[in-house]
């Protein structure tokens, strides 16, 4: 079988500030066969979209083609004049983009953007583009195909625009599809459905793929072969079996050291009690909080619910859920950004007034946040000396040369060299950002750090490094973590002690040995389940022996009475479940369970 | 942590690679730096113009000046003269020397738009940031009061201004183009720092407890100095050509000063005789103005397209 796509000996560069050329993709070969679905993995900077890209006949501003060919059925596209690109384009190769909440215009119905490409190719008319837009929604089974094309894109949840972005660019039957880090924002248990209909989709429309990810563990469920770059170069090229199972390259086995276990007992640190006192350092009471103007005591929105959560002098507590269960505003809360409309927040059993105004400068040093972006979270306008220094200054009164060695012994912590001091947020890559971010959030010298999704963003070599970061400065300084965060793995690797959320209230809570394993609580056991393995096959043993296959990918919305979680439950209870707020079920330690069901029932 | 590195090859370690390309700088196209150069020029000429101007602006010229030798015409024309080696631009309606009024006139008009452009800066700037830090109903206070005085015409307001207080100098000029220019300013001040504002590292800073005077001038001013100064390139050209209108419609400098505006005005019944006099001070408006756009596009270029989109109003 002849290859559909040919990328030969393909090079593109960038143009800087004094016109020379800097090599983005230094001579990249592969060949894409009908059928087929490559992965191009590694990471942010690798080259990995700009060559995915190339086989739309696209660089991005500021690159250009400086060599080689990218042959679509043995045309080339590079050379290709923009009415010939024009054909090419959504016709022949289609793209999607890794937002796809940012790609639908939230004014136009899903079916006029689903059908838009190709009624505009003139391929079909928008009779038969409409009937082909509802095979692809049975396809990537969306709930409702023959009403969901009348629909805006915000009625929707993610996973579904994720999936009819799948729609959209198949509906032209392209013979190329590009797919660029499409699973990567979503929660795991959206990321396992979205995964699973392209894997179906693709190999029922017999389309060809490019698969660009950075997560080596979606990579093995979806690819026939795999090509693994650094640095615009391929380092290694295989099957996906070949790759996962039996890499040959450095780089290859160092993702692959990257990729987290699977969230299982026995992982998490040891606690220490060395810097244990009679009170927690921080405690939530009874806690109700929400956005928009409280009324009787009520927010307009409520998003957590009788949450309680004690964190202990010098432990981690991981707090996990799906987006939108409200782990960011309880760190929110914690910090006094948003006020608590009813409840406590107590640091070191004193309590804290709710809003942060009210608070004195003391209670502030203790309790530092770490914002997840450290993109945004840097002011662009600071120097690092500044950014690192203004807290020493503030709460610790700090000045001159005490200031400077103490930025420096913040930089040596965080393992960052001493010239950083001098530089400017833009100078510094993701991952180096991140660590200033931490720096700046210990230079106050805190009592509780509150970490919020803080390496989410980062890339997963870039991401161990700095969870190992954070256990060497938990035993450093024997400040306590809150760590929140939507990846099973990164919690269960970090914490020794898990909350896990659902729809704003705590549905399983314990030591992270006694939470990841059985009994579990019926929702826990659906995010260990959804969490990717890296080996091949795993996607679909997982989809096949999944109980809670109905309950992947539902809206969670947030009740006033009755179990959260009961529509997405296999073991709910019609009548109890969604009546009654579920109890609390004390097992042994400090495990608890909010649920229904007795101890007996989720063992099995 | 590092081990994982250092038992790979030698040839490279798979150090972290760097997000992006450094920023780029501001780099200036030709039309940007003729721009800068006409702009510096009218600079020195607001500085030493006067000196060396060949008359006094409000100097009417003397009929023997133009007595051709050799001619028994003893009462030449004065008015609308070609340019010659005594009067090098021509001279106007009333034979005064345009080139001498040209260069006076450069001190009253840009002296006045900066003037004016700052005092709208200073009162759209503050009360811009005052909305986009403090409360709701402040910010709905002050927005509101702002759609009422952008929706007047700007041209109508300033006339009834400078009709109900009677033609009343030049000071009160500037107070009322800077105080009509200031409602265009305050959005964009508003709307950079509602979008600063909303930062996380703005956001950081609270929880860190800073006050509201350290988030104003530490988090938000450094951030959108930049765009701020795009605008006002902008906004300084709307300003001239605004008080050139003023003086146009007999309503802004009052003669015998001069002022590009006022001169075109003065001038345009020359426009039948063939003479350039009306030209003249709209070439003078016209290089300035272009030339200062010019240099604002490239500002913008460098500073990312999003501004242009705000700058429309």
């Amino acid at each position: 079988m002849s290859a559909l796509l040919e990328v030969d000996n393909l090079r593109i560069s960038a143009r800087n500030d004094d016109d020379e050329l800097i090599p983005i993709v230094k001579g990249v070969s592969f060949n894409v066969a009908r059928g087929e679905v490559v992965a191009l993995i590694g990471e942010s900077g690798s080259g990995k979209t700009t060559i995915a890209l190339s086989s739309l006949g696209y660089t991005k501003p500021g690159l250009e083609f400086t060599g080689g060919e990218v042959r679509l059925e043995g045309e080339d596209v590079i050379s290709m004049g923009s009415d010939q690109l024009r054909g090419l384009r959504g016709q022949r190769v289609a793209y999607l983009a890794q937002s796809a909440a940012a790609t639908f215009n939230p004014a136009l119905t899903i079916g006029e953007q689903v059908t838009e490409t190709c009624v505009l190719h003139g391929i079909l008319t928008q009779e038969e583009a409409d009937a082909r837009a509802e095979t692809l929604y049975k396809a990537l089974e969306l709930p409702d195909p023959d009403r969901l094309g009348k629909r805006y894109p915000h009625q929707v949840s993610g996973g579904q625009l994720q999936r009819l972005m799948a729609a959209t660019a198949l509906c032209g039957k392209p013979d190329l599809l590009v797919l660029d880090e499409p699973t990567t924002a979503l929660d795991v248990t959206t990321q396992i459905e979205v995964l699973k209909a392209f894997k179906s989709v693709i190999k029922q429309e017999g389309a060809a793929a490019i698969y660009v990810t950075h997560d080596l563990s979606v990579v093995a469920q979806i690819a026939d072969h795999i090509v693994v770059l650094y640095a615009g170069e391929i380092q290694e090229h295989g099957t996906a079996e070949q790759v996962v199972s039996k890499p040959t390259h450095d780089y290859t086995r160092r993702l692959m050291h990257a990729v987290r276990p699977p969230p299982a007992a026995g992982q998490g640190d040891e606690t220490s009690d060395a810097h244990h006192r009679k009170a927690p350092a921080l405690e939530v009471k009874d806690l109700l909080a929400g956005y928009g103007r409280i009324q009787g005591g009520l927010p307009a929105i409520t998003v957590l619910r009788d949450v309680n959560v004690a964190i202990e002098r010098g432990h981690s507590v991981g707090i996990i859920g799906e987006s939108g269960c409200g782990k960011s505003t309880l760190a929110r809360v914690m910090a006094g950004l948003l006020p608590a409309a009813k409840g406590q927040v107590l640091l070191d059993g004193e309590e804290l007034k709710p809003a942060l105004q009210q608070r004195k400068r003391e209670e502030l040093q203790k309790v530092q946040f770490v914002f997840q972006m450290a993109d945004t979270a840097l002011n662009p306008r600071q120097r690092i000396d500044h950014i690192l220094g203004r807290p020493l200054e503030f709460y610790l009164g700090l000045k001159g040369e005490e200031k400077r060695r103490r930025i420096g012994e913040l930089l040596d912590m965080v393992e960052l060299p001493q010239e950083f001091a001098g530089r400017y947020p833009e100078e510094l890559s993701g991952g180096q950002k991140q660590r200033i971010n931490l720096a700046r959030a210990l230079a106050a010298s805190p009592e509780v750090l509150l970490c919020d999704e803080v390496i989410s963003a980062l890339d997963s070599i870039v991401g161990a490094n700095v969870i190992e970061l954070l256990k060497r400065l938990r035993k450093q300084t024997g400040v306590s973590f809150v760590f929140i965060s939507h990846d099973l793995s990164t919690v269960a690797s970090f914490a020794d002690e898990i909350v896990v959320l659902y729809a704003g209230r705590v549905v399983e809570k314990g030591t992270t040995d006694e939470v990841l394993s059985p009994p579990y609580h019926p929702y826990t056991r659906l995010l260990i389940s959804s969490v990717p393995e890296l080996r091949v096959g795993w996607l679909e043993e997982t989809m096949g022996t999944q109980e809670a296959q109905a309950g992947i990918d539902r809206v969670v919305t947030l009740k006033e009475k009755g179990c959260p979680f009961f529509d997405r439950c296999p073991m709910a209870i019609e009548g109890t479940c969604d009546e009654e707020t579920p109890p609390v079920r004390k097992l042994a330690g400090n495990h608890a369970i909010e649920c229904h069901r007795s101890e007996a029932e989720f063992a099995h | 942590m590092t081990d994982q590195t250092n038992n790979t090859d030698q040839s490279f370690s798979f150090d972290e690679l760097p997000d992006a390309p450094p920023k780029r700088k501001i780099k200036l196209s030709w039309p940007g730096k003729i721009g800068i150069v006409i702009v510096l020029f009218w600079s020195l000429i607001v500085v030493i113009g006067p000196s060396i101007s060949p008359y006094h602006e409000a100097d009417i010229l003397d009929e023997e000046l133009f007595i051709v030798p050799g001619s028994d015409e003893m009462y030449p024309d004065t008015d609308f003269q070609p340019p010659s080696k005594i009067v090098y631009f021509g001279s106007d309606y009333i034979g005064r020397d345009l080139l001498s009024r040209i260069l006076y006139g450069a001190r009253t008009t840009i002296g006045i738009s900066v003037l004016a452009t700052l005092l709208a800066y200073l009162i759209g700037v503050t009360a811009g940031i005052a909305a986009s830090v403090g409360s709701r109903y402040l910010d709905m206070g002050l927005s509101r009061v702002n759609d009422a005085l952008l929706s007047i015409p700007s041209i109508m307001f300033a006339l009834v201004l400078i009709a109900a207080l009677n033609s009343p100098g030049i000071f009160w000029l500037i107070l009322i183009t800077g105080f009509i220019y200031a409602a265009s300013v305050f959005r964009i001040a508003r709307s950079l720092g509602q979008e600063v504002m909303v930062a996380d590292f703005v956001e950081a800073a609270k929880v860190r407890g800073e006050g509201l005077w350290w988030i104003i001038t530490r988090e938000i001013l450094p951030n959108i100095a930049m765009p701020l100064a795009t605008d006002f390139g902008l906004r300084f050209v709307w300003v001239i050509l605004f008080i050139s209108s003023l003086s146009f419609l007999g309503l802004g400098v009052q003669p015998p000063m001069s002022d590009w505006g006022s001169m075109v005005k003065e001038n345009l019944p020359g426009l039948v005789l063939g003479s350039y006099a009306p030209l003249m001070p709209a070439f003078a408006i016209a290089s300035l103005t272009i030339s200062v756009n010019m240099i604002v596009d490239d500002l913008s270029a460098a500073t990312g397209g999003k501004l242009a989109k705000r700058m429309i109003s």
